[in-house]
């Protein structure tokens, strides 16, 4: 019984969290056209509903009932599990990320924490992990099409994957440091107080270089403009989805945003302060309002959010594709020594000044 | 309930290293790798060890899987006969080992007791107990990988750099 409560209780929280996701992917589908739009001076998609914001549910059917081809000579095990590997790492790292504030409720006599899947305390390594297993949707279905366009986009894709999780996951060791914590709850909770206590600019020592290797680092591994190697269309027709049709070819776009959503999630978390306002405490809390204070935080996480976010649209409207050897070369030999003397001036620092 | 989740992994680890082995197309051998991988991660989770599972998934599967992936596409090769013509050699040494096994297993029956299962660590967390330990207890074979490594990688640049100097032939 008790077990049983737990599950259905644990079951909402993945449905609830999921629900957002997708529909978070929903909007940024149109968002993308939009701000692209308005940013190259034109309208963007204003057919479906009014001032077509009803355009993605269109994409939507329109994907739903596609045609699902294999094309010949495919690996078709391959080709059929290749989009499940890319979209679910994609999903599974929303379960360590704190949407609101850290408090526990009762319910049927169990203590919950409504705004967090799971609080483990590898909280940060879990989302590494499963980032990293997310390549292989992408290699095995570039692999698996049977097509030199595919092949290639998945090569470019594993090679440039693996470089730049390397310097997202020397990025974030700063903030571990002075946190003192892998869990993102306790992180967040490390920088409550006032955005003089966010870890981007928090003293001893502001990670304010970590900060800029981990944004770039996470638009190259998301596969985005400008680091889009892996699907450069002029290049390789689509890239490792070339071949892909339907709905197969629906998961990897979703599997792409909803890692976006993921990169920018452990953003907000690990350098802005989470769900914590700028300010001391929250305005409803010094109002007297303590039980609606969590309003306010969640509205912070979900601007914080909707800022990198909004930083993608920005960089894709804004810059041109790097040249694959510049791509390779910025990764090793600018972006991994900024990462590795962060670390060493974080840790003489945290040493000096313990907080 | 750990015995249960015990030998499901232990049984999943068993068959998938088998399959790694067994099996022809070198990209199927990858896959089950990875399945491999994740069950041993799931190991180290019964045992508590929640960092080193995480560590398991980011290191093994996460980097050189992918890299292993990546040879076998840039190769190219579609199934590898080369190496199945060893059934005898693998049969023999692996009745040894299979004997050995059995052998040390009735001897642990009637020696001493097992020893129990690692309890749940308190107040430090898992992670401070590894830090602690490899940069107190274990600093030196620590320091000795960590040049090992710093070798490896040395080599690997010469083996790969141009000598700018060497005249064109």
């Amino acid at each position: 019984m008790e077990i049983g409560l737990r599950l259905a209780v644990s079951l909402a929280q993945i449905a609830a969290v999921m629900g957002v996701v997708m529909l978070t992917v929903m909007v940024l589908t149109l968002a993308e056209r939009k701000v692209l739009g308005w940013m190259q001076d034109r309208m963007g998609p204003m057919e479906v509903g009014p001032y077509g914001v009803l355009q993605p549910i269109a994409d939507g059917l329109k994907l739903f009932f596609k045609e699902d081809i294999i094309p010949a000579g495919a690996n078709k095990f391959m080709f059929t599990l290749a989009p499940i590997l890319a979209l679910v790492p994609a999903m599974i790292g929303f379960a360590v990320i704190p949407f609101g504030p850290s408090m526990t409720i009762e319910l049927f006599g169990m203590q919950i924490k409504p705004f967090v899947i799971s609080d483990i305390n590898i909280g940060i390594l879990y989302i590494l992990a499963f980032a990293s297993i997310g390549a292989y949707g992408i290699i095995l279905g570039g692999w698996s099409s049977n097509s030199k366009y595919s092949l290639l986009g998945g090569l470019r894709s594993a090679a440039q994957v693996i470089s730049y999780e390397l310097n997202v996951g020397l990025a974030i060791v700063g903030v571990i440091l002075l946190s003192g914590s892998l869990s993102l709850v306790k992180i967040t909770e490390a920088q409550a107080g006032g955005f003089w206590n966010w870890f981007v600019i928090a003293m001893p020592f502001p990670q304010i270089f970590a900060f800029v290797v981990y944004v770039i680092s996470s638009v190259a591994e998301t596969n985005r403009v400008p680091f889009d190697l892996p699907e450069a269309e002029s290049e390789l027709v689509a890239g490792f989805f070339t071949e892909y049709s339907g709905m197969r070819f629906a998961f990897f776009f979703i599997a792409e945003y909803a890692n976006m959503i993921l990169v920018s999630c452990v953003a907000a978390a690990l350098f802005l302060g989470g769900w914590n306002a700028p300010y001391p405490g929250t305005i409803l809390g010094h109002l007297g309002l303590d039980a609606l204070a969590w309003i306010e935080n969640v509205v912070w996480f979900a601007a914080k959010v909707y800022f990198f976010l909004f930083l993608f649209f920005w960089l894709r409207a804004t810059l041109p594709r790097l040249r694959y050897d510049q791509l390779m070369r910025f990764g090793w030999k600018v972006m991994l020594p900024i990462a590795l003397g962060n670390i060493v001036l974080t840790a003489i620092a945290a040493y000096f000044f313990p907080r | 309930m750990d015995h249960i989740f015990f030998f499901y992994f232990a049984a999943v680890i068993a068959a998938t290293s088998l399959l790694v082995v067994a099996l022809r197309n070198p990209v199927y051998s990858a896959l089950s790798l990875l399945i491999m991988f994740f069950h041993v991660a799931g190991l180290y989770v019964t045992l508590h060890a929640e960092f080193l599972a995480a560590v398991q998934i980011v290191v093994y599967a996460g980097a050189i899987l992918v890299l292993y992936l990546f040879v076998v596409m840039l190769l190219s090769i579609k199934s590898e006969e080369r190496y199945h013509s060893q059934l005898p050699v693998a049969g023999l040494l692996g009745v040894m080992l299979c004997t050995e096994v059995i052998l040390l297993f009735i001897q642990s029956r009637t020696g001493a007791a097992a020893p129990a299962a690692a309890d749940p660590i308190a107040g430090p967390g898992n992670t401070e107990m590894i830090g602690e330990a490899l940069y107190s207890t274990y600093l030196f074979p620590f320091e000795v990988a960590s040049l090992i490594l710093l070798v490896a990688m040395i080599g690997a640049i010469i083996l790969a750099k141009k000598d700018i100097n060497e005249p064109v032939q």
